[in-house]
C-alpha cells in the first residue's frame, strides 16, 4: 500500500451570513495516497470546491472551518501558522483553478508570473528560475517555450493558459496537486489534451492529484478513486471501476444515467433524469438531503440522516436503502 | 421529399479586422464562410463545433442579429437577406432564439410575466385582455407554476431561468427556434430536464430546432441530423445514427473520441489533436483543418493545403468535406 499523502477527516466548513448559516461542508473525510488520482464529484453547491479551499486554507470570510483535521504527511494543516502554511502551498501542495482566463494576471508576462512563484518557493537565482520556467512550460507541452514565455496571458488561448497555470502549480515539485474543474472552461478536444497531460505528469513526476469536477466522464477517464458529494456531504466513495460498474447511491446512479453519453446512440426516448433541484442550503430537508429527489425514497429517509456506511474494499455509501440491499446481497447489477 | 422550412445558401459573415490608409480591407475574420444547409419542418438539426467555429454566428444570422456578407436565407419562398428591415420584422417572429446563459439573458428588473408578455404586446399577437392567460399557459407549458409571473429572475435557479427563456421564445409562436447551447451553463442533473422539455415542446407546438452545441454528446440525444463545423465551414453533415456510427471526417472522429466516456466497454482509442484551433483571421487556403489533421495527404496528391474541399455527398444524405472521401476533383 502506497503512503498516505493527505488525510482529511471530519472536515466541516460553515458560512455564517445574515440570513443564516450554510453548512457548506459537513463531516467530510477522504484520503489521497501517493500517485493516486482522487476525484471529488458533485454539482454546483455540493461543497466540493469549498472542501478544497478549506484544505488549502484559502477560504475567504465568512467561510470558516469549524471542525476536522487535514493531515498532510502527519502534520495538521489547520493548526499551522500562516507562515508555515505559505511554505506548504506551492512547495508541497498546489492548486489550479477553473478559470484559466481570470487566474493569470493580465498585466504581467508569463515569465514574470512563473519566475515570481519559482523564486518565492525555491532558492534559485534569476537565470536559473527562468530556465526552470522554460523547462516547466516544455513539460506541459507548450511549443517553443523560449518565445511564448514573453507573451502576456491575452496572447494565449484557453488551453494554453490552463497549461501555464499547470506549469506554475507544478514548478516547485508539489507532492499533491488539487485541480478544481481544470477543463470545464475548455473545448472538448483541448479538454482531452489537458486530461492526458495530467495523467502523464502523474506518471512522470509521481505526484498525487485531487481532481474536482462535475463531469463523470472526466472521472471515468482519469480517476483511481471517487468521492461523490451532495449538499456538503460525502454520499458515496468507491474505486472508479466499482463506481461505474455498480453505482450504489441513487444520486450517483441518477447522475450517471442523465449524462447524454455515447453508449445509447440508438435510443430515442426521453433522457432519464433526476427530478427537482438541489435544495436551498439555508433550508436543508430533514434526514437524507437527497430524499426529496430520490426514486428509492422510503419513509425512514426523511426521518433521520443515514450514516456513511463502510461496505468493505474501501466502498462507502450514505443511503439506508443501498446499505440494506448490499447487506442482503440483493443489489441489482445495472 | 418535403420542402425545407429554411434554406441557407452560401452564407458568409466576414468581419473586417484592419484597413489600410485608403480604407481598403487588409485583414478579414471569416466567421462563417460559404455555409449551406437545409432544415426540414419538424426536425432537430444539431450544429456542433468548438468555440470560434462560427456556430453562434450562424444562429445570429438566422435571427437577423447580424447581416450576412454574402449568401441567401430562403424562408417561405423569400430571401430574408434581401428584405428591407421593415419587411424582415414580420419573419423575425417566426424564428426565435434561446440563449446560452440564463443569467444574463433575462432582464433582472422585469418580472417573469413582463419578460414573457413583452414580445406578445409589442407584436400585438393577441388582444391585450388575453395576454395574462397566455402567459400563464406558457409558464405551465415549460413546467413552471403560473403564479411565478410576479417574481423576478433572481429568484430562480439556472434551470428555471432557462425555462423562462424558452417560454419567452414560445410566446412569439415561432416555427423555428435556434437553441444556442441552451444547457451548457446548467448542472448535469438539470441538463437532462431541459433537454427533455425541449423535446416535448417540439411535439406540442410543432417546432423545428437548430440546436447549437460544442459537444457531440449533447446533440446526440436530441438531434435528427447533425452538422459539424470547423472554422466557419461545415465539414460533415449526416443523419444522427450514420454520423455516430460511421464518422468520416478526421475532425468528427477526433471530436467523438474526445468525449469522456463513463462506460469502459465503450472506450475507444483516443485521437488527440495537436495544438489549438487556428485563428479565423486570414485563414490559409486549403482545408481549414489541415494544420491539425492527422491523415493529411495520406490519399496521395490531395490538395489539402492549397484548395478548400467541397462538401460532397458520399453516401445518401451523408456529406463530407474531405479529399480522403471525396477524392481530388
Amino acid at each position: 500500500m502506497a503512503d498516505t499523502v493527505l488525510q482529511v477527516s471530519g472536515l466541516s466548513t460553515d458560512f455564517v451570513m445574515k440570513r443564516g448559516t450554510v453548512h457548506a461542508v459537513r463531516d467530510v473525510s477522504f484520503t489521497v495516497r501517493e500517485r493516486e488520482v482522487l476525484a471529488i464529484v458533485g454539482e454546483s453547491g455540493s461543497g466540493k470546491s469549498v472542501a478544497a479551499l478549506s484544505v488549502m486554507r484559502l477560504l475567504q470570510p465568512p467561510g470558516r472551518v469549524t471542525d476536522g483535521k487535514v493531515l498532510y504527511k502527519g502534520r495538521d494543516l489547520l493548526t499551522l501558522s500562516h507562515k508555515e502554511m505559505r511554505s506548504i502551498r506551492g512547495n508541497h501542495i498546489s492548486m489550479i483553478f477553473q478559470e484559466p482566463m481570470t487566474s493569470l494576471n493580465p498585466v504581467f508576462t508569463i515569465e514574470d508570473q512563473l519566475v515570481e512563484s519559482i523564486k518565492t518557493h525555491m532558492k534559485l537565482d534569476s537565470n536559473a528560475a527562468v530556465a526552470r520556467a522554460i523547462d516547466m512550460l516544455r513539460l506541459v507541452g507548450i511549443p517553443s517555450p523560449e518565445k511564448r514565455i514573453k507573451d502576456y496571458p491575452h496572447q494565449m488561448s484557453g488551453g494554453m493558459r490552463q497549461r501555464v497555470m499547470t506549469a506554475m502549480a507544478l514548478s516547485c515539485d508539489p507532492d499533491l496537486l488539487i485541480a478544481d474543474e481544470p477543463t470545464t472552461a475548455l473545448d472538448v478536444t483541448i479538454q482531452a489534451q489537458i486530461l492526458a497531460l495530467l495523467s502523464e505528469l502523474r506518471d512522470k513526476i509521481g505526484m498525487a492529484l485531487i481532481l474536482i469536477t462535475h463531469d463523470l466522464g472526466v472521472v471515468a477517464e482519469t480517476a483511481d478513486r471517487v468521492v461523490v458529494m451532495y449538499c456538503g456531504q460525502v454520499v458515496e466513495e468507491a474505486s472508479a471501476a466499482q463506481l461505474f460498474d455498480q453505482p450504489l447511491h441513487p444520486y450517483t446512479l441518477g447522475l450517471l444515467e442523465s449524462i447524454p453519453g455515447m453508449e445509447d446512440a440508438e435510443s430515442d426516448g426521453p433522457l432519464p433524469m433526476i427530478p427537482g433541484m438541489v435544495p436551498n442550503p439555508l433550508n436543508l430537508p430533514r434526514g437524507c438531503a437527497f430524499a426529496p429527489r430520490c426514486s428509492r425514497r422510503e419513509p425512514r429517509c426523511s426521518g433521520g440522516m443515514p450514516e456513511l456506511t463502510e461496505l468493505g474494499d474501501g466502498r462507502k455509501v450514505r443511503c439506508f436503502v443501498a446499505a440494506d440491499m448490499i447487506a442482503a446481497e440483493v443489489m441489482p447489477r445495472d | 421529399m418535403t420542402e425545407p422550412l429554411i434554406s441557407i445558401r452560401g452564407l458568409s459573415k466576414h468581419f473586417t479586422m484592419a484597413r489600410d490608409l485608403l480604407g481598403r480591407t487588409t485583414s478579414v475574420l471569416k466567421a462563417v464562410d460559404d455555409f449551406s444547409l437545409d432544415i426540414y419542418p419538424g426536425e432537430t438539426f444539431g450544429l456542433v463545433g468548438e468555440s470560434g467555429c462560427g456556430k453562434t454566428t450562424v444562429g445570429k444570422l438566422l435571427v437577423d442579429l447580424y447581416r450576412p456578407t454574402a449568401g441567401e436565407i430562403i424562408y417561405d419562398g423569400k430571401d430574408l437577406t434581401k428584405l428591407k428591415p421593415s419587411e424582415r420584422r414580420a419573419y423575425c417572429r417566426e424564428i426565435q432564439l434561446i440563449f446560452q446563459d440564463p443569467y444574463s439573458s433575462l432582464n433582472p428588473r422585469m418580472t417573469v410575466g413582463d419578460i414573457i408578455s413583452e414580445p406578445i404586446r409589442v407584436n400585438r399577437l393577441i388582444p391585450p385582455e388575453k395576454v395574462d392567460d397566455r402567459v400563464g399557459y406558457l409558464l405551465n407549458a415549460v413546467g413552471l407554476s403560473a403564479n411565478y409571473r410576479n417574481r423576478f429572475p433572481h429568484e430562480f435557479s439556472g434551470g428555471q431561468r432557462q425555462r423562462i427563456g424558452i417560454a419567452r421564445a414560445l410566446a412569439m409562436e415561432p416555427k423555428l427556434i435556434v437553441c444556442d447551447e441552451p444547457v451548457s451553463a446548467l448542472d448535469v442533473s438539470i441538463q437532462a430536464q431541459v433537454l427533455n422539455l425541449l423535446d416535448q415542446l417540439s411535439e406540442e407546438f410543432g417546432l423545428t430546432y437548430l440546436f447549437i452545441a460544442h459537444g457531440l454528446n449533447v446533440v446526440k440525444h436530441v438531434s435528427d441530423r447533425v452538422g459539424v463545423m470547423y472554422l466557419g465551414r461545415l465539414v460533415e453533415l449526416a443523419p444522427k445514427r450514420e454520423l455516430y456510427r460511421n464518422p468520416l471526417h478526421p475532425y468528427t472522429k477526433a471530436l467523438l473520441s474526445a468525449i469522456p466516456v463513463t462506460n469502459p466497454a465503450y472506450r475507444k482509442e483516443r485521437i488527440l489533436l495537436e495544438g489549438d484551433v487556428p485563428s479565423p483571421i486570414d485563414p490559409p487556403p486549403g482545408c481549414r483543418f489541415a494544420s491539425r489533421c492527422y491523415v493529411k495527404g495520406t490519399c496521395g496528391g490531395c490538395p489539402c493545403e492549397s484548395e478548400t474541399p467541397e462538401l460532397v455527398e458520399v453516401s445518401p444524405e451523408h456529406w463530407v468535406a474531405c479529399y480522403l472521401h471525396s477524392g481530388p476533383r
